[in-house]
């Protein structure tokens, strides 16, 4: 009776080695090429600063839209590339700049000088000048970029909370 | 009980698990054994390679400059990048040395023998094809080893006799390596390589499969493929891949500079397992040089594929093919003689010692070299080339070594006339500009980078406007400039600021016998010229 059992044992044994090494590999590949997909690339380069625009020219609680060129990170390579804000200086002296898509599906809205809010087209959405929704599908305040005052400079930072 | 009405439901279906049944219980000889898991793991790397390749792709750019910069970001912006590059290089490497030591096995074993010739062959066809990955996979990097050793590969395909013409544009490198040779090395190495490959291991596999594994003379007795046999492929195949696992994560895997053509300061190397092809074609000189780099390789691989019908012999013991033995001792000995001479014939190093008797500081810097890094800052070159590391672009405090100002200057203008592929825009300033930013980087070095990268503001600007005004058409600065007007170093030791601005204004007001125009500064530009001049160090004693 005994080699049956010794056969048994072996065989057991070569079958524990095979699934045990074929997973241990299995997972040595799968897990780093998990991250390696679904991990965020380290963001090393943070979008700069750039001075945008001069106060002086900025009357206030009269949005402006200004253009300006900024560097952005794009997977391996950074792009110069024109990007444009609402600026708005409000009765205090504070600067503020509204990121300018629509919070609800990114549509480019613009400044309605007689209803004085800021319209989106496509949804109709509207935003004070404090970039609160009024009205329609928006569901949250306009997005802002950080901003610095120079002396007269007007100078753009990331998005508020993308640092 | 369901699992059961599962594997039942897909077996009545599809036959799946008979035909895994009967691959896995095939009768093979009892006396199969360790020697036998060679090909198994030859058939593992390339899984590995087409796996960790397929990742890359995922964040890879196939065109020369993106290349480069995809290749950097999956090593140094992702997350396991590193190591899915590590698997992939070194995984090449131990794919040759996995194949070559299976077709070894069989060599010495003697058992390419009637009727497994054509498996044999169908073998050397996967050799030659592991080679062609090696060498197209080589370009895709982009970086100087990548460039230069793919000049090299396509001179010699080039070189070929009455066809090598048509070679060369094949491969597109009909006069230079470019746009064209990269993207029919990426096509072959991606579209073209794997199918083929796959195709042919079929085949292999089948007639592996057909013919049985060859055994012993005179053996009879059999066995099953699984679990014993199949135990010894799945432990050589773990061995295998922990040693890749560590190399990959251990050792570091070279990503050099950018491709530059102009460098001719680089030495070119190929990769390990064909540097004894780069050392034999030394031997071989003026006409007899197509003898070494394409007559004896090609003879070689058709003796190779020959072999089974050189040796007609009947089979024997391994214990008794001496003469196998003797052949692969031989070609081991020349291959290794070949390899370690080409080593040890490299130069250590290409860079060339970098120039530190530089200035220390700004202050020592001329103006001209200051307002410089006015200009660097400006045009923002550190978002591509951080001084002291690698970004986008390569490492500028090593630029002035390689490099003089005749050549970064068209650089800034054209960049992809003398870097091709170089994704850099191109830099609007004047000449003069120019000049200015070349001479900076011509100064920069990696000891002082840091020194001068803290450069003040008030300094750069100060210099800007002095060049700007081009003051030293008159005036010498830390020895530069003409000396028609007064050497302005240490000037705050004989004017206060009240003088020196009254001096811009009015100069023969504050000197009579002055020649000096007035300048009529900006409010910006007086405080920095100002500032930037009354900071200026003592005269050299």
């Amino acid at each position: 009776m005994s080699t049956p059992t010794v056969k048994t044992d072996r065989r057991g044994f070569f079958l524990t080695a095979i699934y045990g090494l074929w997973s241990a590999i299995g997972a040595a590949l799968a897990i780093p090429s998990a991250i390696y997909l679904l991990w965020p690339p380290r963001a090393k380069r943070k979008n700069e600063w750039v001075e945008a625009a001069d106060v002086g020219e900025l009357h206030t609680r009269a949005p402006a839209e200004i253009v300006f060129r900024r560097n952005r990170v794009d997977g391996w390579k950074v792009t110069s590339e024109k990007a444009n804000a609402w600026v708005v200086k409000t009765s205090g002296g504070q600067v503020v700049a509204f990121a300018p898509q629509c919070t609800h599906l990114g549509c480019a809205y613009h400044w309605d000088e007689d209803r004085h809010n800021f319209i989106c087209p496509c949804h109709n959405s509207a935003f004070s000048l404090d970039g609160a929704v009024l009205s329609g599908p928006a569901p949250r305040p306009l997005d802002r970029y950080e901003v610095k005052l120079d002396g007269k400079k007007v100078i753009i930072g990331p998005l508020r909370g993308r640092v | 009980m369901t699992v059961q009405r599962i594997v039942d439901w897909i077996e009545h279906r599809t036959g799946l698990e008979s035909a895994l049944r009967s691959f896995l219980y095939e009768e093979i000889p009892a006396s199969s054994g360790w020697r036998h898991v060679l090909g198994s793991v030859a058939l593992f790397s390339f899984l590995v390679q087409a796996f960790t390749g397929i990742l890359l792709a995922f964040n890879y750019a196939p065109t020369p400059g993106d290349a480069y910069n995809s290749v950097r970001y999956i090593m140094t912006e992702l997350t396991a990048g590193k190591l899915m590059r590590g698997l992939h290089y070194w995984g090449a490497s131990m794919m040759v040395v996995v194949v070559v030591l299976h077709m070894v096995q069989v060599f010495v074993w003697g058992t390419y023998k009637k009727p497994r010739e054509a498996t044999w062959m169908a073998g050397c066809v996967l050799l030659v094809i592991t080679l062609g990955f090696g060498l197209t996979g080589y370009l895709l990097p982009w970086d100087q080893r990548a460039y230069w050793g793919t000049v090299v590969v396509t001179q010699i395909a080039g070189s070929v006799p009455f066809l090598g013409p048509y070679f060369s544009r094949l491969l597109g490198s009909d006069g230079e390596i470019g746009v064209v040779t990269f993207a029919r090395f990426f096509g072959l190495h991606v579209l073209i390589l794997p199918p083929l490959m796959t195709a042919v291991i079929g085949l292999h596999v089948y007639l592996v499969r057909k013919h049985g594994v060859m055994p012993e003379p005179g053996e009879v007795e059999r066995k099953k493929f699984f679990p014993e046999q199949a135990y010894r492929d799945t432990v050589a195949i773990f061995i295998a891949f922990i040693i890749l696992f560590v190399a990959a994560v251990a050792v570091r895997v070279p990503l050099e500079r950018l491709a530059d053509p102009t460098d001719t300061a680089y030495i070119p190397r190929p990769e390990w397992y064909f540097l004894f092809l780069f050392q034999a074609l030394k031997l071989f000189e003026g006409p007899l040089e197509l003898l070494g780099s394409l007559v004896l390789p090609n003879l070689a691989i058709v003796l190779l594929f020959l072999v089974p019908f050189l040796d007609r012999s009947k089979a024997v013991r391994v214990s008794r093919r001496f003469a196998a033995m003797g052949v692969v001792l031989l070609a081991f000995a020349g291959w290794g003689a070949l390899t370690v001479t080409a080593a040890l014939t490299t130069p250590k190093s290409t860079e060339i010692a970098v120039d530190t008797t530089g200035p220390e500081t700004w202050q020592e810097l001329s103006p001209e070299e200051l307002a410089g890094i006015g200009y660097f800052r400006a045009e923002n070159c550190a978002s591509c080339h951080p001084p002291g590391k690698a970004g986008v672009g390569p490492d500028l405090t090593k630029a002035a070594i390689r490099h003089n100002a005749a050549w970064m200057i068209e650089h800034f203008k054209r960049p992809q006339q003398l870097v091709p592929g170089s994704s850099m825009p191109s830099i609007q300033l004047s000449n003069s500009q120019l000049n200015s930013l070349a001479a900076f980087l011509l100064k920069l070095n990696p000891k002082n980078s840091e020194a001068l990268q803290s450069a003040p503001r008030f300094a750069v600007d100060g210099a800007m406007v002095y060049q700007r005004f081009r003051c030293s058409a008159c005036h010498q600065v830390n020895g530069v400039g003409m000396r028609v007007g007064p050497v302005l170093n240490g000037l705050v030791s004989r004017r206060d600021r009240a003088w020196v601005v009254e001096n811009f204004a009015n100069p023969q007001k504050t000197s009579p016998s002055s020649i000096m125009p007035p300048y009529n500064f900006s409010a910006t530009d007086l405080e920095a010229i100002t500032t930037y001049l009354l900071n200026l160090p003592a005269p050299a004693s």
